[in-house]
């Protein structure tokens, strides 16, 4: 094992730079979250009051009720549907989570009725589909605190018909309920027509007195159909539903009653994790101080402002793992691929981090590295920073296609959980040879200065000012191409990315150890089977 | 004893602070303390006589000191202590037996020509007899036992009708305290200041007095302030009550350090109480006022010391107490006052008193002193008095006196338990106490003192932050404990703090990134999930707010809700209504008929689910009801 040391000089002019910026960075990503966070998803304190008038606790105090107390919350994407929708749906109206209840990691599901009445929006469905495919990936019983409307009904063909919208949610509950993953709801609130399915396809629901309502249609759609007039209580009540119907199991006399079934609900699941097969080690904190410590160079000063500037990524590693111990992989071969064993908060990986372009030998040892995990059944982790494989000629004859596919291959097929940060540029096939959301890594997350697009934005705007053919002068091609690097800028920004749910969230660097630690310890919750490995391309 | 005649082991006959007290001045005097266990498998029972001189013996003791309370006043421990040739640090077993017996020590005291209460002390112990002399003597009256002290066993009864019971109940008191349940009756002396004069006698017939102490502001018959000089008291009345503890002391040939009490009523007319056998607790004042150690004094005179070779003279001590120097002492109770003063139990969080202060002992310059029987970590049971610590000031003049005392309440912190705490620090400042017109009755006459002191306070912010940074650990550990919250700005917990009259909740978000600031020195624990913060004296608990509770869900539920609304009854099933058990307009406890029905050759009852008045009854008795037929509609409780 290599300890790793940091060559970082703290008050060097770029250092120092680094770490104004992305402490800018951080400072508006939290400015962002928390205006959500602590206002109620909706930003709006009226809302809130209202919804307290009708004696509903806001949704974050739900969750904060449900979970543990003291416990830690991690989110899922908060910053969904972010400069979306004219800002009508702040958070997609969903809140979901990983987090212990009675001591048993679930994942909590909870609309915000503050927000359209808690209706579906395309990022709400997407939202909520994330949180049970990572219930489904990671075995964690699924808790749904449920107070919404339905699908957003503006938006119906953007959430109603498709394979992964409104119905999937259904589909997975009860997938899951068959692979023994526990399905819990508590009505808090509406469960309007497709929504009245969610505690129907739940192993077990509480409906609170007074404002939880279960029906397939609302007393208007009643009347409008059948001419019948009947009360939303008399129609889909507690009463209704936990002596009638049976449509609910327990009965609660308020939000707190319910929340306190839910935890028993949970205490009596029995479950328990699978044993993984290695032992976590003791936690010991990273020899070099993420926060700089006394007097060192923090994480932040470890990452370029500019983006072109490359990132020394064994000065991200420090940073991270446990006593900034790395036992390295072929260090001198590949070197544009930093691959290795640590721990990260106890728990063993296997890190493959960008340190330059990719090349044939850098992939190479990616699969070769990734095989190895694989066999040991250690999880990965993929430090994204990259802008691509190596083009040209050289590279072409020289195989890089299939050498690339190798690690793509490898990365497609290995059966550890693989976690994903995006700390820089993530552009192009790098995207996918490390880890990107289409290879279903179990966790992606962004931090606040990472680039995502399918090339950088000036390489696009060339390579379409190229295709497009000659400009009469210099200012003629800056003028075609600047709308180009406008909108990749846009796009390729972390706030549009994760508004439309491609990644779990952006976090602020400092937090990628515990972030990594949470999503490990929400892994190993699923057993790691063996990984049989696509035909490597020789 | 050594070869020379000094004392070389002392037994300690007691616990908590006075043993520290007397432990620290034998140390002085290089004499070696010796304290008994009192738990564990070498534990001493201090109220064994045969057990204290055996353990005493095996220690390898010379002497033995009793403290305070009734081991020091138990005639047969001194007699056993002198029989197994071990010195006695205490006046012989022959005075505390003549003193002990208040109606011995009444005789003795109208001997020497010393008022007494005009009393009765029958010998016939029959509530008859016992009701004929209070009828004498008239009301309010004074029921006492006739052995004992400590306010034990004393009751006020203010009429006829209430005599019985309070019999009764000082009977109980006098047999389990002191094993003898005769009692005295006395006048009640109203308006009454409680005075008493510390004496000092050696083993040579000489006696001195050491001045007086007024100890008048009590509750439930124990001591709260205690102070030296006695405040507003007329030289003459000085010099009377010096005189009469002089010949009381005298008259028995009391040896080492006693006590006289007297009251002293409004019209300033005074009558002798008792002669205490012992050391008071509130000894301390008389010593900073004379700037002498008792402890040593009573030491050498065990030692066969006179009181010449001691240093004392009656005009020094009596020169002393005209220059105005004056001390007060505030006793730290773990007693609730928002609870009738009742003894509390629970966990030493925290006890801290300010640096300068010195410990036992008389002060030179610093600004008090402190004789505490406890530290941070202890546990206060119930199995002892409720006596914590004593806090005193000295000053040249009593207001600087009672200024200092404040400062020093101020500054000293006791967490974990209910203390008086708060209520001696707004005591102290109460213009009965500035002003030095303290009686007896004052504490109870004044329960706005009290209610202030047990008025729910709030916690600062500070404190808040500080109590959730303490209580971080005691949720779940790991990367899914510490109240993570992703990209917010700090850490977040939901507290609960239990400040007496109820809860209050908030949610607290500790800054990431920014240094652990000291937690101030007002929060202690965690212990047990709590920790504990002092809110102006007042030690109240915070912990994380516990996850929603179930059976508190259910009571909602079956008591309608949280408004406690309507409640409709309905058939659970169909059947034959064979009862109908209330009318309209029943008020019903939750859990009474309703209504019987029988199906299926089975009754069944329909039940109230909660307290409430009947408002209908849906059903007559006969009558075929289906499944949901509504039977009664309960309303609110009246």
């Amino acid at each position: 094992m290599g300890v790793l040391r940091s060559r970082l000089d703290p008050a060097s002019d770029e250092a120092r730079a680094n770490e104004t910026a992305m402490r800018g960075l951080v400072d508006e990503l939290r400015s962002r979250t928390c205006t959500l966070a602590e206002r109620g998803a909706a930003g709006d304190d009226e809302a809130i009051a209202r919804h307290r008038d009708r004696g509903k606790l806001p949704v974050r105090e739900r969750v904060d009720r449900l979970l543990d107390p003291g416990a830690a919350f991690l989110e899922l994407s908060p910053l969904a549907a972010d400069g979306m929708h004219d800002g009508d749906a702040p958070g997609a109206g969903i809140v979901t989570g990983i987090g212990p209840v009675e001591g048993t990691l679930c994942v909590i599901v909870a609309n915000d009725a503050t927000v359209k009445g808690g209706t579906y929006f395309p990022e709400t469905v997407k939202k909520h589909l994330r949180a049970q495919e990572i219930a489904l990936e990671n075995r964690l019983p699924c808790v749904y605190l449920v107070d919404s409307g339905g699908a957003y009904l503006p938006l119906q063909a953007d959430v109603f018909p498709d394979r992964d919208h409104f119905g999937r949610i259904f589909y997975n509950q009860a997938r899951m309920s068959a692979l023994g993953i526990p399905q819990v709801a508590l009505v808090m609130g509406s469960c309007t027509a497709g929504g009245a399915y969610i505690p129907a396809m739940s192993d077990e629901s509480v409906i609170v007195r007074g404002t939880g309502t279960i029906f397939l249609g609302g007393p208007p759609l009643v009347q409008a159909a059948t001419g019948e007039v009947v009360s939303a209580e008399d129609l889909g009540g507690s009463q209704v539903h936990t002596r009638v119907s049976g449509v609910a199991d327990h009965e609660a006399v308020d939000d707190e009653h319910a929340l306190a079934l839910a935890r028993s609900i949970v205490r009596h699941l029995e479950r328990r994790p699978p044993a993984p097969p290695w032992d976590r080690r003791e936690p010991v904190s990273p020899a070099v101080p993420a926060d700089g410590g006394d007097g060192g160079a923090s994480l932040y000063a470890a990452v370029s402002a500019d983006p072109r500037r490359t990132i020394d990524v064994r000065e991200v590693i420090a940073r991270l793992v446990d006593g900034s111990e790395l036992h390295e992989f072929k260090p001198d071969y590949g070197e544009t691929l930093v691959c290795g064993f640590a721990h990260v908060d106890g728990w063993p990986v296997a890190i493959l981090a960008n340190d330059g372009i990719l090349f044939s030998t850098s992939a190479l040892k990616g699969a070769h590295f990734i095989e190895l995990a694989a066999q040991r059944r250690i999880p990965l982790v993929f430090l994204q920073n990259i802008t691509g494989f190596m083009v040209g000629r050289d590279a072409e004859a020289g195989g890089i296609a299939k050498d690339g596919a190798k690690l793509v291959t490898a990365v497609a097929s290995a059966e550890v959980p693989k976690l994903t940060v995006l700390i820089g540029g993530s552009f192009g096939a790098g995207n996918y040879a490390m880890g990107g959301r289409a290879y279903s890594p179990r966790f992606l997350w962004s931090w606040p200065n990472a680039r995502i697009s399918v090339m950088g934005g000036p390489q696009a705007a060339r390579v379409l000012s190229t295709v497009r053919g000659s400009f009469a002068s210099d200012g003629e091609r800056d003028a075609f191409e600047a709308p180009i690097l406008e909108r990749y800028e846009a796009e390729g920004n972390p706030y549009y990315a994760t508004a439309r749910l491609w990644d779990d969230g952006i976090i602020d660097p400092l937090d990628t150890r515990r972030v990594l630690s949470m999503g490990i310890e929400a892994a190993v919750h699923a057993p790691i089977p063996e990984t049989r490995f696509g035909v490597f391309r020789m | 004893m050594t070869d020379d005649g000094r004392i070389g082991t002392l037994f300690i006959a007691n616990r908590g602070e006075i043993a520290r007290r007397i432990a620290t001045t034998a140390a002085r005097l290089n004499i070696r303390p010796v304290i008994p266990q009192l738990d564990g498998p070498a534990a001493v029972d201090l109220l064994d006589a045969g057990a204290v001189v055996r353990a005493a013996v095996a220690a390898g003791a010379d002497a033995v000191h009793p403290g305070y309370g009734f081991l020091a006043e138990d005639a047969s421990l001194a007699s056993a202590v002198l029989a197994a040739g071990l010195a006695w640090v205490g006046p012989g077993p022959d005075a505390i037996r003549a003193l002990g017996d208040k109606a011995e020590a009444r005789t003795i005291a109208r001997r020497v020509g010393v008022p007494v209460a005009d009393g009765e002390e029958p010998a016939d112990q029959s509530d008859g007899s016992l009701t004929a002399a209070a009828d004498r003597i008239g009301y309010p009256v004074l029921v006492k036992p006739v052995a004992g002290g400590g306010g034990k066993g004393i009751r006020v009864v203010p009429a006829a009708a209430e005599l019985p019971a309070a019999l009764a109940s000082a009977r109980r008191e006098a047999a389990r305290a002191f094993a003898d349940d005769r009692l005295l009756l006395e006048r009640y002396v109203a308006d009454a200041r409680h005075v008493e004069v510390q004496v000092l006698g050696d083993r040579h017939g000489n006696v001195v007095h050491l001045g007086d102490r007024d100890c008048s502001l009590q509750r439930r018959h124990q001591k709260v302030i205690e102070e030296a000089p006695a405040p507003n008291l007329d030289d003459a009345t000085r010099r009377a009550l010096w005189d009469a503890a002089v010949r009381l002391a005298t008259e028995v040939g009391y040896e080492s350090a006693g006590t006289c009490e007297f009251l002293v009523g409004g019209d300033g007319r005074w009558i002798f109480l008792e002669l205490n056998a012992r050391l008071q607790v509130e000894h301390p004042v008389t010593e900073l006022v004379l700037g002498r150690d008792l402890v040593a004094d009573q030491l050498g005179i065990a030692a066969g010391a006179t009181l010449a070779e001691l240093g004392i003279g009656q005009a020094s001590i009596e020169r002393a107490f005209a220059t105005g120097v004056h001390a007060i002492e505030a006793r730290l109770n773990a007693e609730d006052p928002a609870n009738g003063f009742l003894p509390s139990t629970g966990p030493v969080a925290l006890f801290r008193v300010p640096a300068d202060i010195v410990a036992f002992g008389p002060i030179a310059e610093a600004a008090g002193r402190v004789d505490a029987g406890i530290e941070t970590g202890d546990i206060v049971t119930g199995r002892f008095d409720p006596l914590l610590a004593k806090l005193i000031a000295r000053a040249p003049d009593r207001a600087g006196a009672l200024e200092r005392l404040g400062l020093l309440l101020d500054h000293t912190e006791l967490l974990g338990l209910p203390t008086n705490l708060a209520f001696l620090r707004r005591l102290v400042r109460t213009p009965v106490v500035v002003e030095a017109r303290a009686r007896t009755t004052s504490i109870d006459a004044d329960p706005d003192v009290v209610a202030a002191a047990s008025e729910p306070g709030s916690l600062m912010d500070r404190q808040w932050t500080a109590a959730a940074r303490r209580l971080a650990g005691t949720g779940p550990s790991g990367a899914f404990g510490g109240g993570f919250r992703l990209n917010a700005p700090g850490h977040r917990y939901r507290l609960v703090a239990d400040t007496g009259a109820g809860s209050e909740r908030r949610v607290v978000v500790i800054p990431t990134r920014s240094p652990d600031q000291q937690p101030g020195a007002d929060v202690a624990g965690p212990d047990g999930g709590r920790v504990y913060v002092s809110v102006d004296g007042r030690s109240v608990a915070v912990r994380l707010e516990p996850p929603p509770d179930l059976a508190a869900g259910q009571a909602r539920a079956a008591s309608g809700g949280a408004g406690g609304g309507d409640a409709t009854l309905e058939a659970p099933m169909p059947g034959r209504v064979v009862g109908v058990h209330v009318r309209p307009g029943d008020d019903l406890k939750a859990g009474d008929r309703v209504v019987t029905l029988e199906a299926m050759k089975m009754e069944h009852v329909v039940s109230a689910p909660r307290d409430g008045r009947v408002e209908e009854v849906g059903v007559r008795k006969g009558e075929q009801v289906e499944r949901g037929r509504v039977v009664a509609r309960l309303g609110a409780a009246s």
